[in-house]
């Protein structure tokens, strides 16, 4: 069991809702992943329309716990106010931040994460932090006051899987007991195993569901390799040797010259 | 009233924001608000009162990662 901010959460998989070929798709995904936490965003209403509300029915009726977040902003100003509006749509205090530094990698600006977080933060929202591996980042976000961390192990959307396997280890043993998701760069199953054998809590994903060929069945897969990888870091697994080493008894082998 | 709503200048007689979502046929629940970057929360729309020039962004929920 997982525990995000008093919250009690079974799964270890966080799904987003964009880039589905369909709405049915994307529910199918929901189901199929088992998750319980949805991602979601705020844009610009069309004007006369209302684009929200099919969406919003949608999400409200599979009664999961919703995480709005503050994606595309670069600033501390535009990504605290979206937040205060997210609130004030969604009735939650939740908020995965979000802060842009660079267009071509997405990855975040640490320095205004961090300034984001501690107002947000002290204005109530629960912060969950998009940020990157480094530890010292970590720990200023942990100072901030949020209680969870969600590094990358690789740019957003990329597919590459874990890039920094040294740093992604390093951020788990210094702090083992914050709840620590990975956010981003994850393409296939086995990337989401490998995390969660480093002992990471769980993972959340967007694109590597939504756009595999069949999205409700690679749900279902990462949902497993990320259960597997869950399973497998506590029933402790053995480190690599540069020896062979039999598995057969050699006591009682037959001599037959 | 020249007012910029969600990146476009809109001629309108509202005056005040909840009036400006009816004339603009903005409906629903579901929309957060703000006024020249400051969150209007939905129970203040009806005493937030606007001047020429504001700017307003009007969001809702949609997919995101």
């Amino acid at each position: 069991m997982l525990k995000l901010y008093e919250k009690q959460i079974f799964s270890r998989l966080l799904l987003g809702t964009a880039q589905y070929p369909s709405p049915a798709i994307l529910e199918g995904a929901i189901e199929s992943s088992g998750t319980e936490i949805i991602t979601v965003s705020l844009r610009r209403e069309m004007m006369g329309g209302n684009s929200g509300n099919k969406f919003w029915s949608m999400i409200q009726s599979l009664a999961r716990h919703v995480l709005p977040n503050t994606a595309g902003c670069h600033t501390v100003k535009e990504a605290v106010l979206t937040a205060q509006m997210a609130r004030d749509v969604f009735a939650t205090d939740w908020i995965k931040l979000e802060v842009i530094g660079n267009h071509d990698t997405l990855q975040p600006d640490v320095f205004a994460l961090v300034e984001a977080a501690r107002i947000l933060t002290e204005d109530g929202f629960k912060v969950f932090p998009y940020t990157t591996d480094d530890l010292t980042v970590a720990e200023r976000l942990l100072d901030a006051g949020c209680e969870v961390l969600m590094p990358w192990c690789a740019p957003i959307g990329s597919a590459m899987g874990p890039l920094n396997l040294h740093a992604l280890r390093s951020l788990r043993g210094h702090f083992p007991n914050v709840p620590m998701i990975i956010d981003a760069g994850l393409g296939r199953p086995s990337h989401a195993a490998t995390v969660m054998e480093l002992g990471f809590d769980a993972i959340l994903l967007n694109t590597a569901v939504a756009k595999a060929g069949d999205p409700v069945a690679m749900a279902g897969a990462f949902a497993k390799a990320a259960e597997a990888g869950h399973a497998a870091y506590h029933a402790g697994m053995l480190e690599p040797r540069d020896v062979a080493v039999p598995s057969t008894p050699v006591i009682g082998k037959a001599v037959f010259s | 009233m020249k007012l910029i709503v969600n990146g476009k200048t809109q001629d309108v007689s509202a005056q005040s924001l909840d009036a400006l979502l009816r004339e603009l046929e903005f409906e629903g629940e579901w929309l957060a608000t703000a006024l020249n970057g400051e969150l209007v929360r939905s129970k203040e729309r009806h005493a937030c009162r606007l001047n020429e020039g504001d700017r307003i962004e009007i969001l809702t929920p949609r997919q995101g990662g």
